[in-house]
């Protein structure tokens, strides 16, 4: 799905090659300041490297239209973005600048219940807390049903005990539907039981590749 | 109507009765600003009569060349100031959208203005052409200035919300939409709420000038209400192209926002 190869970003990130395979769900842990959100804006191409490629699909992503791109690698920001509305308008709009057709209420409501988030859709969402706004983000994200998703700190602003729950969703449903899954996280236990690929980062560089059954 | 009268150089220099009066008050407190109290009024005593004495002469040759120098040399003042009046730096690509955005916005209403509205034989009669671009141009280096102070401001302080929009798929100009919309009215609304008091609050200058000189008042607010729009127009063309060519200096070809 992913290669990378001689990659250089600023100070920021040097990586001599890294592939991410299509179907994967792959964990990126590594301490603040490692790299990790830039390596996830590579990927979407919202920053581009200095040096060397990233290649999606088997095309260099310079000579891909970046929006396009966008649209099937869909991004989650660690902090999560809100727009003045309602908790509908809010789950709408990743649908709507990616310009596809708005989903039915029906819909929306069941997504909302899968995230955990026991809201009415007319509901402020400016009203919501840290971690209500982080899974409403969550949920738009899925509603846009993207090939690739890419999630920087998704349960961040959690307790231990809904971020688990809420991964186990998101992993449930990107398994059944063969998506790809980058996730950066400072949660190792969360890394372990649902990477099926583990990139430990540090000082910009990659310092260990894992794969669900040993150090490769 | 009878003739203005002349003031004349005498009675003239009675009216810098003002200024020796305000003297009087800044020494008494000891603000301290004499010199540039000083400087002020010589410049614009030394300002105005050469532009007396240029239109005289330029009004005498009524040609088409000096007529069209003028409206660039006030064009490329007013992008000048422009570029000093905003506060915070601006990227080369900006200057040139704020610079095609001056010269296109205002020569369209000012031809539009002078051929339509006021039907002058020439157009370019300095009488006519000279004030009429003076206001105009004047009124759009404003609401530039706004428009361009509004649109950086607002790209740095909402960077994050742009740069997600970006990552759910916008095109950078469904990202900064609001900012666009925004922009457009901030700049535009002085304008707009300076035609409210207009004739309540305050004669507008052109129509006291107007008048003073002889003008029936019936002719008077003729022009300035056409005037009026006129300057509506521009601004608002000009602010228009600012705002929608304007966003496009903050991205690069990739879509991604510039550093």
């Amino acid at each position: 799905m992913f290669f990378l190869r001689g990659v250089r970003y600023k100070n920021i990130l040097q990586i001599d090659e890294l592939e991410i395979e299509a179907g994967q769900i792959i964990c990126i842990l590594g301490e603040s300041g490692s790299g990790k959100t830039t390596l996830l804006k590579l990927l979407n191409h919202l920053v581009s490297c200095d040096l060397g490629t990233v290649q999606y699909k088997g095309q260099d992503v310079k000579v891909l239209d970046a929006v396009a791109l966008r649209r099937e690698v869909v991004m989650l920001p660690q902090t999560p973005l809100l727009f003045p509305g309602t908790i509908k308008k809010n789950m709408l709009m990743g649908l709507l600048f990616s310009k596809k057709e708005p989903a039915a209420d029906a819909v929306l409501l069941q997504l909302l219940e899968d995230v955990g988030l026991k809201k009415e859709l007319d509901h402020d969402a400016g009203s919501l807390s840290g971690g209500e706004k982080q899974r409403l983000a969550l949920s738009r994200i899925m509603l846009m049903d993207p090939e690739t998703i890419l999630l920087d700190e998704p349960t961040s602003a959690l307790d231990d005990d809904t971020g688990d729950k809420i991964m186990e969703f998101v992993s449930r449903y990107v398994k059944s539907k063969g998506k790809t899954l980058v996730m950066v996280t400072h949660n190792k236990a969360i890394a372990r039981h649902l990477g099926e690929g583990i990139v430990t980062l540090s000082g910009g560089k990659v310092q260990q590749i894992q794969k669900a059954g040993g150090v490769i | 109507m009878s003739e203005i009268v002349e003031i004349g150089p005498w009675r003239l220099l009675s009216a810098y009765f003002f200024l020796l009066l305000l003297f009087f008050f800044i020494k008494g407190q000891s603000i301290g600003k004499e010199k540039e109290i000083l400087v002020s009024a010589l410049r614009m005593t030394v300002q105005l009569i050469l532009m007396g004495y240029m239109l005289v002469y330029i009004f005498d040759q009524n040609r088409l060349s000096v007529t069209l120098l003028i409206f660039f040399v006030m064009v490329f003042f007013a992008i000048r100031n422009v570029f000093v009046r905003v506060k915070v730096p601006v990227n080369k690509r900006l200057r040139r959208v704020i610079m095609l955005s001056m010269i296109a916005g205002t020569s369209l209403t000012i031809f539009y203005f002078l051929l339509l509205v006021i039907h002058i034989e020439p157009w370019y009669e300095p009488r006519y052409f000279i004030p009429i671009a003076g206001m105009i141009i004047g009124n759009s280096m404003t609401g530039i200035s706004l428009g361009t102070e509004r649109l950086i401001g607002e790209m740095r302080a909402k960077k994050e919300l742009i740069e997600g929009a970006l990552m759910l798929g916008a095109t950078p100009k469904d990202a900064v939409l609001e900012i666009i919309k925004d922009t457009f009215t901030s700049a535009i609304m002085p304008t707009i709420n300076s035609m409210v008091g207009m004739g309540i609050i305050f004669l507008p200058g052109m129509m006291t000038g107007q008048i003073l000189s002889g003008v029936s008042p019936l002719i008077a607010i003729e022009y300035q209400i056409a005037i009026m729009l006129g300057i509506v127009g521009s601004v608002s063309i000009t602010v228009f192209i600012l705002t929608r060519l304007g966003y496009l200096t903050f991205f690069n070809r990739f879509s991604q926002l510039e550093e």
